[in-house]
């Protein structure tokens, strides 16, 4: 059933506050919410006055700067800082992005809110549980199935063809799309969800590959694939700019070719 | 409690039903229909409450008046079916409750389905005459 409010342990209250160092010019203010899921506490916003002229102009840095000067309670997941490994996938001002890549200044107003990807059981803080996400996409078999022979060189593909990879080999599977998706919220236990079936195009479409008849077989179910009704939050989301809800659309248009 | 199935095993579920595109195809094909019965439906009323009753009956005499009139109440309540049928999968999960839904909501677009289109037939067969 869909939940309109959230469980009584799991109703977020007001947190700490921590002030900004005395003497600071400007000052942002980030609202974080922190969980620990082994404690017996309910989740609470914590507030941080940020010194801005201390920190770099992205919300990680922000965060990075909280957790090494103000908070090193703080729990997040980063690697790469530059939207290349999707760690730091989070709900930053309402939307779905990356820390790395998404300014605390383009946030507007005198507060930034970070909360964890909507929707996902939480690990500590803005880290979730993507178990069931990696799962999902290891579903699609995120690989190239092939029959024939293996060739004395690579498996060849026109320019042409490898063309229609694009827009689709980008995805770095941070889940801002999936966990955007209100079909993905209500039935995320058997929807794939928009990123791994952008991955399932991905495959669909790759010239090289010999299991497509296969792959749309495992596909067409009313939940894996058919609760995409094109609500486009995934599309609105991605930090890379790519359009899953595109990709669904074209596994159901291959759907419809198999039978008209 | 968790249990010990694997991410994966649950990520798989029951596998695929095989089915889903004929429910798609249903929905499109339905909603592209009801786009000129609808409009010559808009129309047919504000024709028909400027008549009185013998008017009326004379009008739905016509084949092509009931006929399309007919087809507007049927592919209406199937489209409500398969619509309606996508909300209760979005939103019910528990089991029972679902079962219930889904059957009430089949049997509700029959039942009044039957009914309009009995009632168009026995007017335009009949003439309105009881």
């Amino acid at each position: 059933m869909v939940e309109l409010a959230l469980p009584k342990n799991s109703r977020v209250q007001k947190g700490r506050h921590h002030p900004a160092p005395a003497g600071a010019k400007s000052v942002k203010t980030f609202k974080v919410y922190r969980y620990d899921p082994e404690g017996t506490e309910n989740p609470r916003w914590d507030t941080y006055d940020v010194d801005t002229d201390a920190c770099g102009p992205m919300v990680l840095d922000a965060l990075i700067h909280i957790k090494n000067t103000m908070d090193p309670t703080l729990a997040f997941r980063r690697s790469c800082r530059e939207g290349v490994c999707g760690s730091c996938a989070m709900n930053i001002g309402g939307r779905n992005t990356l820390a790395c890549t998404h300014g605390w200044e383009e946030v507007p107003g005198q507060t930034c809110t970070i909360s964890p990807l909507p929707h996902m059981p939480v690990v500590k803080d803005l880290v979730p549980d993507m178990t069931m996400f990696y799962a999902q996409y290891a579903s699609i078999e995120p690989w190239l199935h092939t029959k024939t022979p293996e060739p004395q060189g690579e498996w060849l593909q026109t320019p042409e063809d490898r063309e229609k990879l694009d827009g689709l080999y980008e995805c770095i599977l941070c889940a801002c799309c999936t966990t955007s998706c209100p079909s993905y919220w209500w039935n995320g236990d058997k929807y794939l969800g928009p990123a791994a079936l952008l991955h399932a195009y991905r495959w669909l479409i790759d010239s090289r590959d010999e299991a497509t008849g296969e792959r749309l077989d495992d596909l067409e179910d009313p939940f894996k694939l058919y609760r995409c009704h094109t609500i486009m939050n995934c599309a609105q989301v991605c930090p890379k700019g790519l359009n899953p809800a595109k990709a669904i659309a074209e596994v159901k248009k291959m759907l419809v070719d198999r039978v008209v | 409690m968790a249990d010990f199935r694997t991410p994966f095993s649950r990520a798989q579920g029951l596998g695929a039903a095989g089915h889903g595109v004929g429910h798609w195809i249903t929905e499109r094909v339905t909603s592209i229909a009801l786009i000129p019965l609808v409009l010559w439906g808009v129309f047919a009323v504000l024709r028909l409450a400027r008549s009185d009753y013998d008017m009326a009956v004379a009008w739905l005499a016509s084949p092509i008046n009931a006929v399309l009139l007919a087809l507007l109440t049927v592919i209406s309540f199937m489209h409500m079916n398969s619509g309606m049928r996508v909300v209760i999968e979005d939103y019910i999960h528990r089991k029972i409750t679902k079962a219930a839904l889904l059957l009430l909501n089949l049997f509700v677009c029959a039942l009044f389905g039957a009914l309009a289109l009995f009632s168009i037939l026995k007017v335009a067969l009949s003439g309105g005459a009881y």
